[in-house]
């Protein structure tokens, strides 16, 4: 699979990066701020044409990457949201049946008697509905689409055992048609929140990476770019809000989606600085527990927003 | 790989280290396969490996497969990789832990018990001397509280244990499965077998949905006053695990522990010995609330997100009873399909709920029974088979 991965930069509209810096540079000019390792991982899986296997906690930033990925790279994305019951007819491919049978009924009034022929007829390309995983393993003008996986621990096991065979050859085998292979293999993206352990199998056929919240400085940096006219003040204490709310023992901490969220909420408000009444106010926008949120009353509120207002 | 950029001598020395390291993973505890080194090897072709924390990123991507094992792999690699960027071999440096050394074999305590007398401690009371007379031995033993056996009596129990068969409550899934009886039809086999009679449909083919079990999750209490009965829980626990998938095991008293993985070890006292191992406050105090709390926040999304029965196995003496343990129980009600309590102080007669613990719990579980012999455990799995509350009936149906 190496060596395709080689090849695959011939017919891209857009290269892929030659290095780890090169990588950082490319999601940063799409505004995702990303932490040296994630560019370092998402670099090598590119290059070695592996799927990209992110866990973390919801709100960090790792769906976000496979669209940040394929706008870059000038690539289709291919999304497959993953639940609790997803099987091969809406993830792979589906028959057409209802076509199929008026092509059927159409044959018999013409005459037309050779089954072999009807047959080969019947399973024929135009009567496949194909989703997200075949239509991923098909060429594209623009090279490899970016495929993504999203949460999969929230599909069974059934499906995950079955995303082992496309993992590793990237092909899928229809009975009534063949085997499909893609000729270069797509760059996949898989995410999870581990609500669910997923089995080691499926983990060792990708580069596994566990995506953390970010340091303050870059979460400042992430919520200056994506909350544009926020004012700095603000930034800075919104930033050490959320913080500090990650060290408490809450059942659901903030992640980074919360905190551009809650900043823009904010900016919308026209807030100057943290103040209770505003904090009380969009707690919610921040915290999706009710106990949470009784619990970031009163003195818990104050001590934490001192902590985020006491410089500046 | 295509590309390199190595001298060969370079590339050897480079194998070497790679592979020592990699070992060095291994006896640490880390399932490390030959395939990662090669996937290590051809990553580490491809980046700067003067950059220290890439060459870090690049092999934890490769090694690390589970959140968990981040922390023995960075200790590895500063201990093998040390800061002065001398790939040096130093497989011997590296710490072996407790479990890599050698473990006791499996059944010796079985052995052991074999060569030995087995002794007896027990009085028995004036009332099973006169049960004794009437009924059957194995009677007896069906009605016999667990803390009042004798190590022979609870060989015999133990052995029961094993032989119970954990009927399936059953949950329909969304995935279908061919079934001629079933209520969706199957249009692309009905189409296929069509072909067949050049077209004419004249079997249709149905489909039906796919059932399987609810996920159990136990949380078994093996503090001090619960220590009489944590070995034939587990022993049970054991027994279920190993005959369906989706099962959970959590040890608690101070702290709480996940012996899952060590439960699915093939033989119970192996199994056990590796639970005794992982676990460090045995037969300790009971802080449920906190442990309760651990559980929600840590595991509580991961292993009851499909709908699964709890199994809380504790006597419910809870050192510091306040509102926090009320509300950690309602939170775990809340959470899960079933929440069913075992509680081996149900035995005495009279049981009334005084302990303050107790009371706090009992208003959010969903059913309250005794288990402390073995006609209980199988009240118990009679119980589980059962169809669940009216609520949930829709998706599931009894396999009885």
């Amino acid at each position: 699979m190496t060596s395709a991965a080689n090849t695959s930069g011939a017919n891209t509209s857009v290269g892929l990066p030659a290095s780890v810096d090169a990588m950082l540079e490319l999601l940063t000019s799409r505004g995702y701020l990303a932490e040296r390792s994630l560019a370092t991982v998402t670099y090598l899986s590119l290059r070695m044409g592996r799927p990209l296997f992110l866990e973390g906690e919801a709100g960090v930033g790792k769906t976000e990457i496979a669209k940040v990925l394929s706008a870059a790279l000038g690539r289709k994305l291919i999304r497959l949201q993953c639940y609790e019951g997803l099987d091969v007819s809406s993830a792979v491919y589906e028959w057409n049946s209802a076509a199929q049978m008026i092509a059927i009924r159409m044959a018999e009034a013409a005459g037309d008697t050779d089954r072999d022929q009807l047959s080969s007829d019947i399973f024929a390309d135009r009567y496949m509905i194909k989703r997200p995983l075949l239509q991923a393993l098909e060429p594209d003008v623009a090279g490899p689409p970016v495929l993504l996986i999203d949460e999969l621990d929230r599909a069974d096991e059934a499906f995950e055992a079955y995303l082992l065979e496309i993992l590793s050859d990237f092909q899928v085998t229809i009975p009534e048609f063949g085997t499909v292979k893609a000729p270069h293999p797509p760059i996949v993206i898989i995410t999870s929140n581990r609500t669910r352990e997923i089995h080691d199998a499926l983990k060792r056929r990708c580069l596994y990476h566990w995506v953390d919240y970010p340091a303050a400085e870059r979460e400042l940096a992430i919520v200056k770019t994506r909350v544009p006219g926020i004012s700095a003040k603000l930034s800075q204490q919104v930033v050490r809000f959320v913080q500090a709310l990650r060290n408490q023992d809450f059942y659901k901490s903030p992640g980074v989606a919360e905190t551009i969220d809650w900043a823009t909420a904010l900016s919308e408000l026209d807030a100057r600085s943290l103040t209770p009444q505003v904090v009380g106010d969009t707690l919610g926008a921040l915290l999706k527990y009710q106990d949470d949120i009784t619990r970031m009353q009163g003195d818990a509120l104050q001590k934490v927003l001192k902590e985020a207002t006491s410089e500046n | 790989m295509a590309i390199n950029h190595l001298a060969p001598e370079q590339t050897e020395q480079f194998a070497d280290n790679i592979v020592g390291f990699a070992r060095a993973l291994r006896s640490a505890g880390m399932p490390v396969g030959p395939g990662a080194v090669i996937d290590a090897m051809s990553a580490l072709q491809v980046i700067d490996i003067g950059n220290r924390s890439d060459v870090f990123t690049t092999l934890e991507a490769i090694f690390v497969k589970r959140h968990e094992h981040a922390l023995i792999f960075k200790q590895a690699f500063n201990l093998f990789f040390r800061a002065s960027e001398e790939w040096k071999h130093m497989l011997d440096s590296v710490p072996l832990p407790e479990q890599a050394k050698k473990k006791p074999q499996a059944g010796a305590r079985r052995v052991q018990e074999a060569m030995s007398q087995p002794r007896m401690t027990e009085t028995p009371q004036h009332q099973e001397q006169d049960l004794r007379l009437s009924v059957s031995d194995k009677e007896i033993l069906q009605k016999k509280d667990f803390a009042q056996m004798s190590a022979a009596e609870i060989t015999e129990a133990l052995r029961a244990v094993e032989r119970m068969h954990l009927p399936q409550a059953e949950l329909l899934t969304r995935r279908h499965r061919p079934d001629a009886r079933g209520l969706r039809l199957d249009l692309r086999r009905t189409l296929r077998a069509s072909l067949r009679t050049g077209g004419e449909i004249i079997d249709i083919h149905r489909l039906g949905r796919i059932e399987k079990p609810a996920p159990i999750v136990a949380l078994l209490d093996i503090s001090g006053s619960m220590s009489e009965y944590t070995r034939l829980f587990l022993h049970f626990l054991h027994a279920i695990t190993d005959a369906r998938k989706r099962v959970s095991v959590f040890l608690f008293g101070t702290r709480l522990t996940n012996v899952t993985r060590a439960l699915r070890q093939r033989d119970p006292d192996e199994a056990l010995a590796s639970c005794s191992a992982s676990v460090e406050d045995w037969a300790g105090g009971t802080r449920i609330s906190a442990s309760l709390h651990n559980f929600n926040k840590l595991w509580a999304r991961r292993v009851l997100s499909q709908g699964a029965i709890v199994l809380l196995i504790s006597d419910g003496l809870e050192r510091e009873a306040d509102s926090r343990l009320a509300f950690e129980m309602d939170r775990l009600h809340r959470s899960c399909r079933r929440l069913i309590w075992l509680n081996p102080l149900l035995r005495f007669g009279g049981f009334e709920a005084k302990a303050q613990g107790i009371k706090m719990m009992l208003p959010h579980v969903d059913e309250f029974r005794p288990v402390h012999n073995l006609s209980s455990i199988q009240e118990l799995i009679t119980t589980l088979s059962q169809p669940l509350p009216p609520h949930h009936r829709s998706l599931i149906r009894s396999a009885a």
